[in-house]
C-alpha cells in the first residue's frame, strides 16, 4: 500500500469516525446527565413532598398515635442528637489521633497496617457493623440503648475523620516541623501546638462531613438503639432517630406518616448538602485539589 | 512537580521520624504510645468485628455446618435456616447494579474529565459527589414510593413485553415493582459516583502525552480516549468495578425498601427477593430465637468476609496504578 | 483559494498567532518551509518554539484556554480555514514529542500499526508490511523484530523514541515534526536519531524544535531564531549560524544570553 492509496483509504474512512466520534461524544454526555438525573429527582421529591410538613410542630411535637393527624418528631430529632454527640465523643478524638499518628509515624510497617486497617474498617457495611455493636453492647448490658447507636456510629466515623485528618496534616510541610524541632521543643508539643493548629479548620471540615455520613445512618441504629415513640430519658434505654424514624413511617401504611418521613428525608439531605458545601469551600476544589 | 522535591520531601520526614520509639522526653514518649494506641486501636476493632461475628454464628454453625451455604431454605418458623437465597439475591442485585453502573460510570468519568469545559466539569462532578452523600435512606424513600411504582408500571412491562422469552425467563411473570431489578438499579444509582470518582482519579493518572501522541496521529477525540485513556486504565477500571461492587453487596436500607423482602430465589427479576444485608436489617430487630439470630449473625459474618475480601482486592489494583503512575 | 502553488514550499506560514489564556505566546510569525529539507527552530526556553510547532499541525488547540490564529498553507489548503478538519490534517502531519511516549498496554507492533488500525485497516499483511517498512525507517527493525508483541514500554529510551517515530512514519505523512526528541535521551540515542533523521529527509519535511544549537548546527538546511514569540531570523543554517543577520541571533549563537 502506497502512501497515496494509504491516504485516500483514511479520507474514505474518514466520514464513518467522525460520525462514530460525534456519536461516542454525545452518548457521554447522555452518561453525564443521566447520572445526575436522580439526584435532581431525589432533591425534587423530597422537596415537593415534604416540604409542607416542615413545620414547627416538626420540631417540637411528638409523634401522634396511628389514626390522629398531626404530630412531629421532636423526639427523634433530639435522639439524632443524642447519638451523634455521643459518636462524636468517642470517635473525633479516637479519629483524630490515628491520623495523627498515620501521618506523623505512619511510614514503617505498623503504619501501612494500620492504614489498610483504617480503609478496610470504612469499608465495613454498616448493617455489619450494627450486628457487631449489638453482640459487644447491646446482649452485655441486656437491652436496645442510644449507648449502643452512639458506639456503632463512633466506629463508622472513626476511620473517615482518620483518613482525612491524615490527609490534611500531611499537606503541612516538613519545614515546619523542623522549625519546631530545632527551637527545642519536644515533639508532642511542636505537633499539637504547631502542626495541628494550622490543620484545625481541615480536621473540623472533615469531622462535619463524617458527622453528617453517621446522622443519616439508618442500618446500625436498627440493631442497636431501635426506636422509641417518647422522649427518651439517658443513654441506656432505646432512643428515637432520625433515619429510623424515616424508615418507619416509610413502610407503614399512613399517608400522614409518608408526610413526615418525606420531611425528615428533606431534613437529612438538607444538613448533608449544607456540610458538603461548606467543605467545598473550606477544601477549595474539594479535596481534590491536592498533589 | 519536580521528583526530587519529593524524594527530599520523603526522607526528610524519615529522618524526622526515624527516631520515633526512643524519644528522649517522658512525655514524647507518652504522646507516641497514645498516638500508637489509637492506631493499633482501629486494627483492634477490625479484628473484634470479626471474632465476635464468629462467637456470636457459634450457634448456627455448629447446627447447621456446611449446609447453612447450600440451604435456600429460610424458616424462622421451623427453625430451618440456609444462606443460598440470600447470597443469591445480594449476587444477582449487585451484578446487575455494576452492568448499569459500571458503562455509566466510566461514561460520567470520560466526559468529565476529557470533554467537558472544566467549570462544567467541577460543577458536575460536585453534584455527582453529592449522589454519593445523600443517606441511604432517602435514596429507599425515593426508590419505595416513585422508583418502584414507576418500575411496576413502565419499565417492568415493557422490558416483560419485548424481552421475556420462555427460554430466557428473567423478564418473566407479574411486574411487582418492589424485587431484584428495582434493587439492582437503585444500587447502580448508589454505586455510580463511588466507581466514577475512581475512574476518574484512574484516568487523571494517564500522561497528557499519551492522548496527544494519539491526536497528532490523526485520531478523533473518542478514538484517542480509547486508545491511550482507555487502555491505559483497564487495571484500574477493574480495581474501581471491584470497589463498587463491594459497596453494593453491603448496601442496607435502599435495598431493603425496595428488594421485597421474600427470602426465595426465583428466576425472575421482577420478583421479590431478599439481600444478605436486607433480611439482617428487616429481621434481626424482631428475631427472638436464638437460633434465628445466630443464622443472621452468620450472615453478617459472611457479608463482612466477602467485602473485606472486595475491597483489599480493589485496593490492590488501584493502589497498582498509582504506584506505577508515580514509580 | 486562490493558487497558492506558485512556488514550492510545502508549509506556508502567514501571521500565526498562538495564546495561553490571555498570555500572547507566538507573535504574528510568517515562514516557508521547503520540501524534503530539515528546518531547525532554536530559541531560549520560552521563546513560543513548541507552541509554534505545535500549531503546525493543529495540536496547540487541544490545551484548555490555548487558541491560535493566522494561516497555514499545506497543499494548497490552508489547515486553519474554517471548513477544515484538523484530524484530517493530523494524519499529514506526524509528530514526535519531548519525551518518548508510546501507548501503554500496547505491543511494538500495535503501536506502529495504532494509526492504520484507527482508519479501520485490518488487513493483518498490510500492517505487517507497513509495520516493517516503518519499523526499518526508524531504523529500529533490527533490535525488535524478534519481539514485535512485547510492550512498547519495554525499549529502552532511545528505542521508544524511534518507535515513536515509526509510529508516526506509518501513516506516511509528508511531513513529520519534532519536538525536542532528543532532550529526554542519551548522546548515543542522540546520535542515532540525529542519523536517522538524515536519511528521513530524502522522503519526509522535516520541522524539529531543539534547544541544542549544535544539533541544529548538524542536522538542519534552514534554521529559525525564536525569541519572545518573534522570529527573529530565518534562513541557511550555514549563514544563521555563522554571519547572522540580527544582532540577537548572534548574541544567542555565541552563548551571550538564553
Amino acid at each position: 500500500m502506497n502512501s497515496v492509496q494509504l491516504h485516500e483509504y483514511m479520507s474514505r474512512t474518514h466520514q464513518r469516525r467522525k460520525w462514530v466520534d460525534r456519536w461516542m461524544s454525545g452518548l457521554l454526555f447522555l452518561a453525564a446527565l443521566a447520572a445526575l438525573v436522580p439526584l435532581f429527582s431525589v432533591l425534587g421529591y423530597v422537596i415537593w413532598n415534604g416540604a409542607g410538613y416542615l413545620n414547627w410542630d416538626f420540631f417540637s411535637k411528638l409523634p401522634k398515635p396511628v389514626g390522629e393527624n398531626g404530630g412531629g418528631m421532636a423526639n427523634a430529632l433530639a435522639g439524632t442528637c443524642t447519638l451523634v454527640a455521643t459518636a462524636s465523643l468517642i470517635g473525633v478524638p479516637w479519629g483524630v489521633a490515628a491520623g495523627v499518628f498515620l501521618s506523623e509515624y505512619g511510614d514503617g510497617k505498623l503504619g501501612t497496617i494500620v492504614r489498610f486497617a483504617t480503609d478496610m474498617l470504612a469499608s465495613v457495611p454498616s448493617i455489619v457493623i450494627g450486628l457487631f455493636v449489638y453482640t459487644l453492647v447491646v446482649v452485655p448490658m441486656g437491652g436496645f440503648s442510644a449507648m449502643a447507636g452512639g458506639v456503632a456510629l463512633a466506629i463508622i466515623m472513626i476511620p473517615i475523620v482518620a483518613r482525612s485528618t491524615e490527609e490534611i496534616v500531611r499537606l503541612v510541610p516538613v519545614h515546619i516541623r523542623e522549625a519546631g524541632l530545632a527551637l527545642g521543643v519536644s515533639r508532642w508539643k511542636v505537633i499539637l501546638r504547631i502542626v495541628l493548629r494550622g490543620c484545625v479548620s481541615g480536621i473540623t471540615t472533615g469531622v462535619m462531613l463524617a458527622v453528617a455520613r453517621v446522622a443519616g445512618e439508618t442500618a446500625p441504629l436498627l440493631l442497636t438503639s431501635l426506636n422509641n415513640q417518647y422522649w427518651n430519658l439517658g443513654i441506656t434505654g432505646p432512643i428515637a432517630s432520625l433515619p429510623v424514624q424515616i424508615y418507619s413511617y416509610a413502610i407503614s401504611p399512613f399517608d400522614e406518616w409518608h408526610g413526615l418521613a418525606w420531611a425528615g428525608a428533606l431534613l437529612l439531605v438538607l444538613m448533608v448538602f449544607v456540610v458538603n458545601v461548606l467543605a467545598r469551600l473550606v477544601f477549595g476544589t474539594g479535596g481534590s485539589g491536592r498533589d | 512537580m519536580v521528583p526530587e522535591e519529593k524524594l527530599a520531601a520523603v526522607s526528610a520526614v524519615q529522618n524526622v521520624t526515624a527516631h520515633s520509639h526512643r524519644e528522649k522526653h517522658f512525655s514524647d514518649r507518652l504522646f507516641f504510645w497514645f498516638l500508637r494506641a489509637s492506631g493499633l486501636g482501629v486494627l483492634a476493632l477490625l479484628l473484634s468485628i470479626g471474632i465476635f461475628l464468629f462467637r456470636a454464628s457459634q450457634p448456627a454453625i455448629e447446627y447447621f455446618g456446611w449446609n447453612f451455604l447450600s440451604s435456600q431454605n429460610w424458616d424462622p418458623v421451623a427453625k430451618d435456616f440456609g444462606a443460598l437465597a440470600v447470597v443469591f439475591g445480594t449476587v444477582v442485585s449487585s451484578v446487575l447494579a455494576m452492568l448499569i453502573a459500571t458503562p455509566m460510570s466510566i461514561g460520567v468519568a470520560l466526559f468529565l474529565n476529557e470533554l467537558a469545559p472544566r467549570s462544567v466539569a467541577r460543577l458536575a462532578g460536585f453534584l455527582v459527589e453529592m449522589l454519593a452523600a445523600i443517606p441511604s435512606v432517602v435514596y429507599g424513600l425515593w426508590g419505595f414510593f416513585l422508583l418502584a411504582p414507576w418500575m411496576r408500571s413502565t419499565v417492568q412491562p415493557f422490558l416483560g413485553e419485548y424481552f421475556g422469552f420462555d427460554f430466557f425467563p428473567i423478564f418473566l411473570g407479574p411486574p411487582y415493582g418492589v424485587g431484584m431489578l428495582t434493587a439492582g438499579v437503585i444500587l447502580s444509582i448508589m454505586v455510580t459516583p463511588t466507581v466514577s470518582s475512581i475512574c476518574r482519579e484512574v484516568f487523571k493518572a494517564v500522561p497528557r502525552a499519551n492522548r496527544e501522541a494519539a491526536l497528532a496521529l490523526g485520531a478523533t477525540r473518542w478514538e484517542s480516549m480509547k486508545v491511550s485513556v482507555l487502555r491505559a486504565s483497564r487495571v484500574g477500571i477493574v480495581g474501581a468495578v471491584i470497589l463498587g461492587l463491594g459497596r453494593a453487596l453491603g448496601e442496607t436500607m435502599a435495598v431493603t425498601m425496595v428488594i421485597g423482602n421474600r427470602t426465595e430465589i426465583s428466576s425472575s427479576l421482577f420478583a421479590p427477593a431478599q439481600s444478605m444485608a436486607s433480611i439482617i436489617a428487616s429481621e434481626y430487630p424482631e428475631a427472638a430465637e436464638k437460633l434465628h439470630l445466630a443464622a443472621l449473625a452468620e450472615i453478617g459474618l459472611l457479608l463482612f468476609g466477602v467485602t473485606f475480601v472486595m475491597n483489599a482486592i480493589a485496593r490492590l489494583f488501584v493502589w497498582q496504578v498509582k504506584r506505577r503512575v508515580k514509580g | 483559494m486562490t493558487a497558492q502553488n506558485s512556488n514550492s514550499a510545502v508549509l506556508q506560514i502567514r501571521q500565526l498567532d498562538a495564546w495561553f489564556g490571555q498570555h500572547h505566546a507566538v507573535h504574528g510569525v510568517s515562514l516557508e518551509i521547503e520540501p524534503k529539507t530539515v528546518t531547525a527552530i532554536i530559541g531560549p526556553s520560552g521563546c513560543g518554539k513548541s507552541t509554534f510547532i505545535r500549531c503546525l499541525n493543529r495540536l496547540h488547540e487541544e490545551v484548555p484556554s490555548a487558541r491560535a490564529s493566522g494561516q497555514v498553507w499545506l497543499e494548497n489548503q490552508d489547515i486553519y480555514a474554517s471548513d477544515v478538519d484538523p484530524v484530517r490534517i493530523r494524519r499529514k502531519i506526524g509528530m514526535v514529542f519531548q519525551k518518548p511516549n508510546p501507548f501503554p498496554a500496547m505491543s511494538i507492533f500495535d503501536n506502529v500499526a495504532a494509526g492504520l488500525k484507527l482508519s479501520g485497516i485490518r488487513r493483518r499483511s498490510v500492517l505487517r508490511e507497513v509495520v516493517e517498512r516503518s519499523l526499518r525507517n526508524a531504523a529500529l527493525w533490527e533490535e525488535v523484530k524478534d519481539k514485535l508483541t512485547a510492550p512498547g514500554t519495554s525499549l529502552s529510551g532511545g528505542q521508544q523514541q524511534r518507535l515513536c517515530i515509526a509510529r508516526a512514519l506509518a501513516v506516511q505523512p509528508p511531513v513529520l515534526l519534532m519536538d525536542e526528541p532528543t532532550s529526554a535521551l542519551d548522546p548515543i540515542s542522540t546520535a542515532k536519531i540525529e542519523e536517522l533523521i538524515q536519511e528521513l529527509k530524502r522522503e519526509v519535511t522535516i520541522v524539529i524544535v531543539t534547544h541544542n544549537m549544535q544539533q541544529a548546527a548538524r542536522i538542519s538546511d534552514k534554521t529559525a531564531f525564536f525569541l519572545m514569540g518573534d522570529l527573529v531570523e530565518f534562513g541557511d543554517t550555514s549563514t544563521v549560524f555563522t554571519v547572522p543577520k540580527e544582532e540577537r541571533t548572534e548574541r544567542y549563537i555565541t552563548g551571550k544570553f538564553g
